[in-house]
């Protein structure tokens, strides 16, 4: 009875409230891995949107000529913002592999069997994927030259 | 309790909330190989210190690479902010937080879609003055 004038808010009004009954949301989580990895992607995908929007405005000082968009820039150099960066490559690397992987649950008729086993192929790319690039983005920071201090293109 | 028909759940009754389902697979596609492509230039061929003002005039004066960064600011502002909506959607449950919090994503959308735009369009490398190399 409850849930039925519920749905007729939800319908009515998509501001309201539309929430499945007491007794259905008690059990949603139990803690799988599939609950990891959807909890994994909602977080590194706020984390990512929240360093667009900050890139956004920080490439607009381009507008405002070489000296203010550089000293900008140059807040990438900081070893806070470039541990920072890691943290942005982690989970730009996982949110596209998990990616990958939901569409393979959402497409692939063995996607939904084998999701337990893509969670952990998931993991071993972005961790083999990320460790390269952390090198690159870190070793300024301890004063080593990766050999790309030079702007090519 | 959902019962397994062996594949995900997919959206049923067209409308808004179908094409949000598909536009978040179809960008995240494209957005695998934009974004990480963009990380590897900008921190890995190059450090991210040499992407100086020089550099992106130099980089900027093929269209290529504005249509580029263009493509990318769309697609993962509309992305990252239908993601917003539906974190939204899901956490904020009065009435009055829902309106207010689902216009600010909204207008937090549209503002800075036209402020990357606007950058992307805009920008004239001031010519003799265009800084070092990378930055110290």
């Amino acid at each position: 009875m409850a849930t039925l004038s519920i749905q007729a808010t939800a319908e009515d009004d998509p501001y309201s409230i539309h929430l499945p009954p007491q007794e259905s949301r008690v059990v949603m989580y139990k803690g799988q891995s599939g609950m990891w990895s959807w909890l994994l992607h909602r977080i590194t995908g706020l984390g990512i949107l929240l360093f667009l929007l900050i890139h956004i405005v920080d490439i607009s000082l381009l507008g405002f000529g070489p000296q203010i968009y550089n000293e900008g820039i140059a807040l990438f150099s900081l070893t806070i913002v470039r541990v920072l960066s890691l943290a942005l490559i982690g989970g730009l690397l996982y949110h596209s592999f998990n990616g990958v992987r939901i569409m393979l649950i959402d497409f692939w008729p063995k996607g939904a069997r084998y999701q337990g086993a893509m969670f952990v192929v998931v993991m071993i790319l972005t961790i083999v994927c990320f460790l390269p690039m952390a090198y690159f983005v870190i070793a300024p920071a301890f004063g080593i030259n990766p050999g790309n201090m030079a702007s090519g293109m | 309790m959902r019962v397994s028909t062996a594949y995900g759940s997919r959206p049923s009754g067209g409308g808004f909330e179908t094409f949000s389902w598909y536009f978040f697979r179809i960008s995240g596609v494209l957005l695998i190989f934009l974004a990480i492509f963009h990380l590897f230039l900008n921190h890995v061929a190059t450090d991210v210190s040499c992407t100086s003002y020089q550099l992106i005039s130099i980089r900027y004066e093929n269209p290529f690479w504005r249509l580029y960064d263009w493509l990318l600011l769309t697609l993962a502002l509309l992305h990252g902010m239908n993601g917003l909506r539906i974190v939204v959607d899901d956490y904020v449950r009065t009435r009055g937080w829902r309106l207010t919090l689902q216009s600010a994503v909204g207008i937090v959308t549209l503002v800075f879609f036209l402020l990357g735009t606007i950058t992307l369009i805009t920008f004239h490398p001031v010519v003799g003055a265009l800084g070092p190399n990378c930055i110290k």
